[in-house]
């Protein structure tokens, strides 16, 4: 048994010892303790480095408000967990912790010479001193900073683990089984109704668990709680969740509840996740989150050895560990005397209590007489000695005139009272109130479905919480005797000076960002006087532990610099998450290739065998070009659009957005919603479509066929599907109910093999039947339908590359069966598949625009030289108004051209800005900005396009692309380069 | 996330089957001026407090419909069918 282990007492196993490692060094723990404990009970104190100053530090509490003992655990490959509160991590046997942020090692760092220079680590140094010069701040100022400053370090590796989510709902959500959490769910149960209790930590009971001596209902304390457990156990309707976080609260009573699965494991499961994320909605939330004691404000308050008092009595009544051998109290409040009695009565020496107050309760004076313990009323802390552990306490009267007295010690408790936690109260929107009693917010006015309950609530005495949690009592007898309570104190920012005392410094407020005391009066004189500026000027509470032992002592500490009463400085806004949570809960199945959908073509495993190279087009991924060997990406799409233009070439279009628009209406409709006149397409023809907004602007295009009076086969661009079908529906619904139309999202029923090139109707016609191909009969921009190979298909004649078109549309499931066949029988014809960038090349070559990449929602019909596109007497069309808007009427709007370099070999970069003559001008001005480019394999010649101002008045004019290494010479052309007369399409 | 009831489907369904459409009762004028025509294009109320709005149950049943939300606590005050006036609001 290690020294600091009590005999007897404790929830540990003492059959069941774990060894593990700290920083190297092996020790022995018992099951059922934390690292903290087990650390403890080896007399283990000084664990970390402090952020700033590198200071020694040691564990300062027990529970998850930790804000000094952060260590790194380590788990094998990629499983390293940094900032791990030691006091939440659950002990395994070979567990392996190492101290943060300190070199070569813990005890010997060589950042601790910063210390030396503390004074001048004072609140805004950063931002005063490293200003200047400039030039320093990337190369010299931030990676010193960055190396010297911090916690621990992040991962390098990819996570191993997995996650998991669900959603759960629940009538009843109690965060929180401490005493007022149990007895909530107790009581909300009882009557079959569905209650989920979580608990951050391995075992249910909260402080219960570190008062043993209490007694409810004539049962011991641990009695009471196991038979309470034991019946929400048998109840069907509650689910209990241990080690479950609730870190949020959002809109509606939704709650993220973040649970640990497998980091208490010795032995990590195969195929178990590590964490669970529960998206629990619930018609009621009680809050019974419990309340964290406050730190106490003197110099030398950091020193490994000093602990809340709260701290060591769970360290002693639920872990079996004196915290030391020799043990003080420092205190403003009632409560720090029971875990000092507690410490005597289990045979530590416990020499005196130092209380700030001059009258303290009677029946406490008498119980330390009766244990020998010396209480010095109105008395402070001046200094603290012991560098790498506390070794002892200065003490001196705080009005008399009697000398700072040095009493020895190897543990110092503190206790400022209690703070309730109300971060979940209040990441519901929930008012506060300042409690003058408690000196801290309590909830106050409720926005959404919860109730706060217990000390969460500012309720301090176990009597008084189980009786109002639970007032009719009928499920188990909760009369409470030897209660202890939190009591009343006297609320103070920091311990008061001593007469006698000159100023001393390294009084820490936030002891995981190295904040003292004088850095808020700095702030405060330096004329920061909201508490949310001064928390960010001097980072109090923007660690990992968000303030939970700081806060309140921050927010005092600035209202006594202020001269203001506390209730009216307010309190920082708390935000999800209330502790650390891991990516891997947040992100749980979304990661790799789960993170998105991948939208496939039907044809997609054919590309694949056939080496295809893919290019995700929206949530579709698309053959982008089919490279031969030791072809590069260039020489491939040169070879697949000159085959194309040759004989024939055969694409998979089937990403395209289709939409079957029908009803006695549905011309009618279409009249409205595209900007082309659409009563008089007659049946068995297409027409090239814009879509605009109400503002005149193109967001979409399309090619609609006719197939009947009252049907229509509408497609649109790949990535606009969706929004076009949405649009649709909403003027349907929303402006024109009138109209019988009936839409149907079609993108997915129909699919569509491209085929393209002179050969292509000599490729089809042995396989199609019902349907006449002759060029007269079945001209450019018509619709027929009929079979192929047998399969029912809607044949339409169009082409997106300038040459003879077909765009087969079978049903999606017969889709690579005609493929295949075509791919056959095109083998006579040298049939070559092309991707999309063979398809953007080849349509650039025609003139052809893709929306969103030549025009970026910015541009009218008149902008892209499609003025054609309007039905100009049609009443009116979605975005008719907007075309005759002043500033679309206004003749430098830029303008969709052509552009040739005049050297043919160049290609200009997409992107690129247009000038136009400079001479001589330092910063010409910019006319425009070219949209596409390529090197065009049938031209032979480079070819772009580009949106100028008043672009379509100046074809033939130079213009100028300022690049890094020249600028290029430009002529504005007529953007149609392949086949102007347009004999290819039509024959 | 928001639970939204969806005025068509009579059923309260998670923020993620829906998107939200702007603001509602927005009148498209009928031979507008062009300072009548920017307003309807470019101004909105941007309203603190209950604002009308419209949603579009996209992953349902595919309606729009129209919502009284509070755009400080973010909740919703009714919904209701599109084409309805705007209605009178529950007392609080």
């Amino acid at each position: 048994m290690n020294e600091f282990r009590t005999n007897i007492g404790g929830r540990i196993a003492r059959d069941k010892p774990l060894q593990f490692s700290f920083n190297g060094q092996s020790y022995i723990g018992y099951e059922g303790d934390t690292l903290a404990s087990a650390l403890l009970a080896n007399g283990v104190h000084f664990v970390a480095r402090s952020y700033k100053y590198h200071r020694p530090r040691g564990i300062m509490s027990s529970g998850n408000e930790e804000a000094s003992a952060l260590v790194n655990v380590t788990r094998g490959k990629g499983r390293d967990d940094a900032n791990t509160r030691a006091t939440n991590l659950h002990l395994y046997e070979g567990l392996n912790a190492q101290s943060q942020h300190c070199w070569p090692s813990l005890d010997w760092d060589i950042g601790e010479v910063t210390r030396l220079a503390g004074p001048v680590f004072a609140a805004g140094f950063y931002y005063k001193t490293f200003m200047w010069p400039k030039s320093f701040w990337e190369k010299i100022y931030e990676p010193i900073i960055r190396k010297s400053a911090g916690l621990g370090s992040a991962p390098t590796l990819p996570d191993p683990d997995t996650y998991t989510a669900r959603y759960a709902h629940c009538d009843i959500l109690v965060v929180g089984a401490g005493p007022a959490g149990i007895v909530a769910a107790l009581n909300a149960s009882k009557d079959g109704v569905r209650v989920i209790l979580c608990d951050e930590k391995d075992e249910f009971g909260g402080d219960l668990l570190s008062t043993p001596k209490v007694i409810i209902g004539g049962l011991d304390a641990w009695d009471w709680l196991e038979k309470s457990i034991a019946v929400l156990k048998s109840r069907p309707n509650v689910t209990l969740l241990p080690r479950t976080t609730g870190f949020g609260y959002y809109e509606q009573n939704m709650l993220g509840l973040a649970e640990r699965l497998t980091d208490h494991l010795a032995d990590l499961p195969v195929g178990m996740p590590r964490e669970r994320l529960h998206k629990v909605r619930a018609k009621k939330v009680i809050l019974a989150t419990g309340a964290i004691e406050r730190p106490l404000v003197f110099p030398g308050n950091d020193r490994p050895g000093i602990m809340l008092a709260s701290a060591a009595r769970t360290y002693l009544n639920r872990y079996g560990v004196k915290v030391g051998q020799r043990v003080l109290a420092v205190t403003s409040h009632d409560a720090a005397y029971q875990s000092a009695f507690d410490l005597a009565e289990a045979g530590c020496e416990v020499p005196a209590i130092i209380d700030v107050r001059a009258h303290i309760d009677q029946a406490l004076l008498d119980l330390a007489k009766a244990l020998n313990i010396e209480v010095l009323s109105a008395h402070t802390i001046v200094k603290t000695s012991g560098h790498k552990r506390v070794k002892s306490v200065h003490v001196a009267s705080i009005e008399g005139k009697a000398n700072t007295r040095v009493i020895p010690c190897d543990a110092l408790l503190m206790s400022g009272g209690f703070t309730p936690s109300v971060h979940l109260f209040s990441q519901s929107r929930g008012k506060l109130k300042w409690d003058e009693k408690i000196g801290a917010a309590v909830p106050d006015v409720y926005v959404q479905n919860c109730i706060s309950v217990g000390a969460a609530n500012g309720e301090f005495s176990l009597h008084d919480v189980l009786n109002h949690t639970a007032p009719d009592q009928n499920v188990l007898e909760i009369d409470v005797q030897n209660d202890c309570p939190l009591g009343s104190g006297q609320n103070i920012s920091q311990l008061p000076l001593a007469q006698k005392a000159k100023k001393h410094g390294g009084a820490f407020v936030d002891f995981q960002h190295d904040v003292v005391a004088k850095d808020i009066g700095l702030a405060v004189r330096e004329g920061f006087h909201s508490i949310e500026h001064i928390k960010r000027y001097t980072t109090t509470g923007m660690a990992t532990d968000q303030g939970k032992t700081s806060n309140i002592n921050g927010v005092n500490i600035a209202a006594d610099a202020l001269n203001r009463p506390v209730a009216d400085m307010g309190l920082t806004t708390f935000r999800p998450p209330y502790t650390p949570t891991t990516f891997g809960t947040l992100a749980g199945h979304s990661r790799g290739k789960f993170f998105d959908i991948t939208r496939k073509s039907p044809t997609d495993d054919w590309a694949s065998d056939y080496g295809a190279v893919f290019e995700p087009v929206g949530l579709w991924r698309r053959a982008s070009y089919f490279p031969r060997a030791n072809e590069t990406k260039h020489q491939a799409i040169a070879r697949e659009c000159k085959a194309t233009r040759a004989s024939i070439g055969i694409s998979d279009a089937s990403t395209l957005g289709k939409i079957e628009v029908v009803g006695p209406d549905a011309a009618e409709f279409l009249n409205r919603f595209y900007t082309n006149p659409m009563l008089k397409l007659p049946v068995g023809r297409c027409r090239y479509v814009l879509a605009l907004k109400e503002d005149g602007f193109i967001y979409d295009d399309g090619v609609i066929a006719r197939l009947s009076e009252t049907r229509f086969h509408v497609t649109t661009t790949t990535g606009g599907a969706a929004r076009v079908f949405a649009n649709m529906q909403d003027y349907l619904q929303t402006e024109w109910p009138e109209l019988k139309v009936w839409l149907t999202s079609i993108s997915e029923q129909w699919a569509v093999i491209a085929l393209n090139g002179p050969n292509v109707r000599n490729l089809i016609a042995p396989f199609v039947k019902d349907i006449d191909l002759d060029k007269d009969n079945f001209p450019h921009m018509s619709i027929r339908e009929g079979t192929i190979f047998d399969i029912p298909t809607r044949l339409f004649r169009v082409s997106f590359t300038g040459e003879l078109g077909y765009e087969v549309n079978i049903p999606a499931a017969n889709a690579l069966e005609v493929w295949k066949r075509l791919m056959e029988a095109g083998e006579q014809y040298d049939i070559t598949p092309y991707g999309v960038e063979a398809l953007h090349y080849m349509r650039a070559e025609k003139g052809y625009i893709i929306v969103g990449k030549d025009s970026d929602g910015t541009q009218t019909p008149e902008d892209m030289g499609m003025e054609w596109a309007i039905g100009k007497k049609k009443p009116d069309f979605i975005g008719k108004r907007s075309l005759t808007r002043p500033d679309m009427l206004l003749p430098d709007r830029p303008q969709f051209v052509g552009l040739m370099a005049h050297d043919p070999q160049v290609v200009l970069e997409e992107g690129a800005q247009i000038v136009g003559e400079q001479k001589g001008q330092t910063f010409p001005k910019m006319i425009g900005h070219i949209t596409s480019s390529y090197m065009s394999a049938p031209l032979g010649h480079s070819i772009a396009f580009g949106m100028v101002a008043g672009g379509l008045g100046r074809i033939g004019d130079d213009v100028f692309i300022p690049m890094p290494d020249m600028t290029h010479r430009v002529k504005i052309v007529d953007p149609v380069f392949y086949d102007p007369e347009g004999k290819r399409l039509n024959d | 996330m928001l639970l939204i009831d969806c005025p068509y489907c009579e059923q309260e369904r998670a923020e993620i089957e829906f998107t939200c459409s702007g603001e509602a009762h927005m009148q498209k004028p009928q031979n507008a001026d062009d300072a009548q025509w920017e307003k309807f294009l470019f101004l909105r109320a941007n309203t603190k407090g209950v604002h009308y709005e419209r949603w579009y149950h996209v992953h349902g049943c595919g309606r729009y419909f129209n919502a009284a939300r509070d755009t400080i606590s973010d909740k919703f005050l009714l919904t209701y069918k599109a084409g309805l006036p705007k209605p009178e609001l529950p007392n609080e």
